[in-house]
Parts: C-alpha cells; structure tokens; sequence
C-alpha cells in the first residue's frame, strides 16, 4: 500500500510506532492484506493508477484514542480518513478521497449509549448499525421507531453524516435532519460538541439541537473538518397501526396531479415517504413490444404508453402511501386522500396493500412485505445488482447518479426526456439506464432523486471506464439543466462541488477559507466534499 | 494471541447479542451459527425478500447461479470449507463487499468457518 503523500519511510515508521502506542498492536493494520479490506468495493477504478488507496487503518475504541490518532497526524503530516462502519457503497464506501490516507475505523466504537422513549432520541457512537440499534429497542421493548435506509448493516451516524436517507415520515427519512447534537474531535485534537452537549450538565443533547449561536454541525457532514464520535438522532413513537395503500393511474400525464396531490398529503403531515413506480419498468423486459415504445423516439408525447397501458390494464405510474399512526386516524387519512385522487384523475384504481397492527411477532415481522416502510432493517436491496432469474451475470457493484429534480411530474417528464437522450447520444445502454419508465425516488423530503446506477467490474477495466465517463457526462448534462447531485463517490466530488458554482465558486471557496482556518495540513480527510486546504488545492 | 483475544470480546458481544434481524440469539448455538446469523443471514438466511422476491439476495442469488445442483442456503450446503468460507468474506463476490477485520476477526471467520463446514463429509474424514 502507498505511503502517506509527502512522508518519508522513517517518518511513517515513527508515526506508526506512536499510533500503536496509542490504541495497541491489534488495532494497527498496515499489511495489503488488511488494509486493502478498505479499498472501495465498487470501485470505478479497480486496480488503476486512479484508485484511492489507504496506507494503514486504525481501529479505535475511545474518543481518547482518536483524539491520541489526531494529535499523532498532526505532528507527522498525516491525512486521515474516518470510516464509521464504511459502507458508502455506490458512493464510495470505505475509501478516501486521497490516496496514502490512513484510515480511522470507528466500527469498534459501537455503543448505543441511550435510548430514551419518551422523549425519543437515541445517542449512538460510531459503530452502531441500524441492526444493533433496532436490536437494542427490540429486546427491551421501547416504545420507539427508527428510520432506516435499504440496507441495514451502515452506521446510523454515518449515513447521518453522509446526508443518507430512510423511508418513513418527512422529519425522520432526512437523517441528517433528524441528527440532534454532535460530538467531534477537532483536527487539532480538541473535542467539541455541538448543541445542547455544549453545556456542561443540560441532559438535552439528543433533545435541542441548536444550543446557542450559529448552528455548525452541517460543516461536519460531507465534509472534513473533524471526527464525529457520538451522536444522538430523533426517533419516532411507535405507531399503533400502518397501512399502505397504492394509488395507480391510467395515463403517463397523470403523473402531474399524482405528484400534487401526493405532495399536498405529505406537505400537511398525512402520509410518509410517498413510492413512486412504474408497473412498466419490469414489464418492458418481459414484453419487446413494451421494449420498442420505450426507445421509440416519439415515446415522449405518451401516446404508445397509454395505448399499451389501456390495452393492457397496466398503469405507467403507482404510487404507495403510508399512513402511520391510530387506526381509525389513519383510515380517515386514507379516505381522504382516496377523494382527493378520485376527484383529480378519472380512471384511477385503488390497491390495499398492507394493514398492520403494532407490535408484530417474529412471524409477523417477517412477513412484512417491504420492512423499511416499517423501520425494519434489512439487506434486501441488494437483489438489485445480485445474480437473479433476470440479473444472471451481475456486475460487482455499481456506481450511483443522484441528481436532485423538483418535485413535480411536469419536472420528472422533462428530467427523465433530458437524462434518457443524453443516455442515448452517448451511446450507453443497460437495464437501469434512464428511459421513460423511470421513476423518482422520494427519500429526501421536499425533493426528488431520479437516480440511477452504473455497473462496475473488479476484472473489466473497460467497463468501468465506460461507467466513468458516463458519470462525468451525466453530471455535466445534469448541471447544465440545473440538476445537482447530493452524494458522490471521491473520483466525482471535485467535479460535483465545481457545479454549483454561483458567484465564481463562492460556496467551495467558502469552504477552502474554512478548511484553511480550521484544518491548514489536511489532517482530515482533505478533499472530501469537493474541497481541499491551500497546501493541496491545484494552484497551491 | 491477538486474535483469540479478539475473538473472546467480540464472542462476548455476540452472544450477549441477537441476530440482525432482531430475533433472540440462541445462546446454546454454536459461535459460528451465531455470527452467521449475526452477519449473513440477512442475505443469504431463509424468509422474503423486498415486495416480489420470494428469497433474500443472497439465497436467490446462489439458487440461480447453481440451478438445484447445490443447495440455495449457505447453511445447508455439504460442499464447504473453513478456507472457501475465508475466501468469499475477506474478498467478497459479485455485489457482496468483503468484511474486515472490525466486523469479523479471524478467529471469528475461523469459527464462521468451521459452522458452515459442518456437514462437508470430507472435511468429517479429516
């Protein structure tokens, strides 16, 4: 493995002497063999000059010995790289944005260290998964909910601090949004903590979130500006009843009131994350004819897709609701929203998908048809990608495109157009690449994500260069039609930061000014949000 | 020395624990069983998977890439050894990612191993 950038081998011979001194031999890994666990699994760059590879990993168990790691490559020049449990997978997962960084690997930092629920907060370090965390809740039968992403195995807070996503209601799905209080150690090894953990003796940390004066715990997500080692995160009552109910509509237009009135609903607090489907995305891989419309040229103005669809009884677009809550409340949710669909969209169908009442067995649990709608968590997102009746040869991983939309469905017809003939000039073609059937996902609030994912191969150079330059050709077309990624792996986050780029770059140069105060070396992870210190920016 | 001791604090956690899914571990089970269930049975366990897929990825995944010629759950298998076992955690395959040392240490995997190679009958003869 590379050695840190700018350190001679004596000098990371006597940094690592002091590391293990200061967390033991163990927890010191150095060897290929160990240290390449730490390579990005979905690396677009596997095996080539361009790859982002790490020089050691450290495993702390204490914020003292993170604060001993910090204060050690500092003296020595060291940049770090900190991995909550290092599953960023699509995005990056474990590996830095510079090659020769050590990692800090927190995942032995995995105490839950409060649950509270009847103010409904955890507080959680590092190396909590939500599986532990459900688990912890489970076994002591609190009255409380978490909010989880597609797989279960990631840290709580690391997917907080990567501004992940979850499934539930508006004020959970965020889970940046609903983090409450931060403990960070500093680049200069100082700890600090934000909010209410700011005063000595509130007992509020996972309650208040502002504390007094400016509000900074954003400059630690996406970002390096110190090492996050607790953090505490809002969590909802468990309600006593859940349906899910999908709202599925005649024509491709109907996307537009669909979007409406769904946005109204969960704007008003009535429904949770509204999921948005095509019924045609699958059925286009069963049916050539299905096939043919969707690359017609002419797809665009609907006609094919509401002929085929009023043939065959199949609805372009669904929509799942849920409604979380005291039955009787949610069922007259529910009713309501059923005029309100009735009212706008003749032709409109009706399915009841699921009705359950809390808490479920084991049995019942697992009977669950889709669990993160529940706060279940899960790996069951990995089907895509996985080998399958349908997916016989799959790619090692995949390299994910987010570009955030306006939540509407004349923005999802015009975003969908845009990205599909771009796809289309650039000569790429695969089973999830964009087309008329692709449908925004809501696991941000107030905003869509029409991501997609691009295979990547561990044996195929060629294939990931294709992947590679399809990115940078997306994110480009994205931009210049004012679609912004919100997550990125490092290889793309210089490109990614360099588009929103109002003012001459005010917001990266903003950023630099504040790298340059609070971190000069780039002891952590320098380049990660698309920024770098003086030392290393290009003309430095 | 290292990594038994690693072992035993990790083996504390686990046993203390229960499974991913949220079930109560067996304490009586075998360490192996336990981090099987702990680690891998999300994917490649038994029960449903997201609305249309009637096995969890994993398990489908190895019932497709093996049409019936070997079982489609990692636990029923006949065929494995501590080292194939080894092999696929440390370096992961297709969309599965490889598990480091913080997750699964090698006395762990060594354990992980030994369960799932429990009914190999060539490995009995050893």
């Amino acid at each position: 493995m590379p050695l840190p950038p700018n350190v001679s081998a004596a000098q990371w011979q006597e940094a690592l002497a002091a590391f293990r001194a200061a967390i033991g031999e163990a927890w010191v890994y150095t060897s290929d063999e160990d240290a390449g666990l730490y390579r990005d699994a979905y690396s677009p760059v596997w095996g080539e000059e361009e790859e982002r590879l790490v020089s050691a990993a450290l495993a702390p168990r204490t914020v003292e010995e993170v604060q001993a790691i910090v204060r050690t490559a500092s003296r020595f020049g060291i940049p770090l790289f900190p991995i909550s449990t290092g599953k960023n997978l699509g995005y990056g997962g474990s590996a830095p944005n510079l090659s020769g960084s050590v990692i800090v690997d927190l995942k032995r930092m995995n105490r839950v260290l409060e649950v509270d629920d009847r103010r409904h907060f955890a507080i959680c370090e590092p190396g909590v998964s939500y599986f532990d965390l459900y688990r912890h809740i489970r076994e002591r039968n609190l009255n409380v909910w978490i909010d989880v992403p597609d797989p279960g195995w990631g840290s709580v807070m690391g997917n907080a601090l990567d501004h992940g996503v979850g499934h539930t209601w508006y004020s959970y799905r965020d889970h940046f949004l609903s983090h409450c209080g931060l403990e960070v150690v500093l680049p200069n090894g100082e700890l600090l903590r934000t909010g209410m953990g700011a005063l000595p003796g509130a007992g509020t940390f996972g309650d208040f979130r502002y504390g007094f004066g400016p509000y900074v715990d954003g400059l630690f997500a996406q970002a390096g500006f110190g090492i996050v080692t607790k953090m505490g995160i809002h969590l909802m009552p468990r309600p006593e009843a859940f349906l899910h109910r999908r709202v599925l509509v005649p024509r491709r237009q109907d996307i537009i009131p669909l979007v409406d009135i769904a946005n109204a609903l969960e704007d008003a607090g009535l429904i949770g994350m509204p999921l948005y489907e095509s019924p045609m995305f699958h059925a286009q891989f069963a049916d050539p004819a299905l096939r043919a419309i969707a690359h017609a040229p002419d797809v665009w103005n609907g006609n094919a897709i509401d002929r085929y669809a009023a043939e065959k009884g199949m609805a372009p677009w669904q929509l799942g609701l849920s409604f979380y809550g005291p039955e009787p409340v949610i069922e007259a949710s529910w009713q309501h929203a059923r005029a309100k669909f009735e009212k706008a969209i003749p032709g409109v169908r009706f399915d009841d998908v699921e009705t359950l009442r809390f808490p479920l067995d084991e049995a019942g649990e697992e009977a669950v048809q889709h669990k993160v709608l529940t706060g279940i968590p899960n790996m069951n997102i990995f089907a895509i990608g996985a080998r399958s009746q349908t997916n016989p040869e799959p790619a090692d991983g995949h390299l994910l495109f987010s570009p955030m939309i306006a939540r509407s469905g004349e923005e999802v017809l015009k975003a969908q157009r845009i990205f599909t003939e771009g796809m289309q000039d650039m000569g790429v073609d695969y089973p999830d690449a964009y087309g008329p059937f692709t449908a925004p996902f809501t696991w941000m609030p107030r905003i869509f994500a029409l991501t997609t994912g691009m295979p990547v191969s561990r044996t195929d150079p060629a294939v990931n260069k294709a992947s590679r330059e399809t990115m940078r050709k997306l994110i480009e077309l994205g931009a210049r039609h004012g679609y912004g990624e919100y997550r990125t792996p490092p290889l793309f986050q210089d490109q990614v930061m360099g588009t929103y780029s109002f003012n001459g770059n005010a917001l990266r140069r903003f950023c630099e000014t504040l790298k340059d105060a609070v971190d000069p070396k780039g002891i952590i992870a320098p380049g990660r949000g698309g920024f770098w210190p003086r030392s290393m920016r290009k003309e430095g | 020395m290292r990594h038994a001791l690693c072992a035993a604090a990790l083996a504390g956690f686990i046993a203390c624990a229960a499974t991913a899914a949220g079930k109560p571990a067996d304490q009586a089970a075998p360490l192996g069983k336990r981090l099987f269930d702990y680690h891998c049975a999300s994917c490649h366990g038994t029960g449903i998977g997201n609305p249309g897929a009637a096995m969890k990825p994993g398990t489908d995944a190895l019932r497709v890439k093996y049409g019936g010629e070997l079982p489609a759950l990692l636990s029923e298998r006949t065929d494995l050894t501590p080292e194939t076992v080894a092999y696929f955690v440390r370096n992961g395959v297709s969309v599965m990612a490889p598990y480091r040392k913080t997750e699964i240490d090698d006395a762990q995997l060594a354990a992980l191993g030994t369960w799932l190679s429990r009914n190999n009958p060539d490995l009995k003869r050893r």
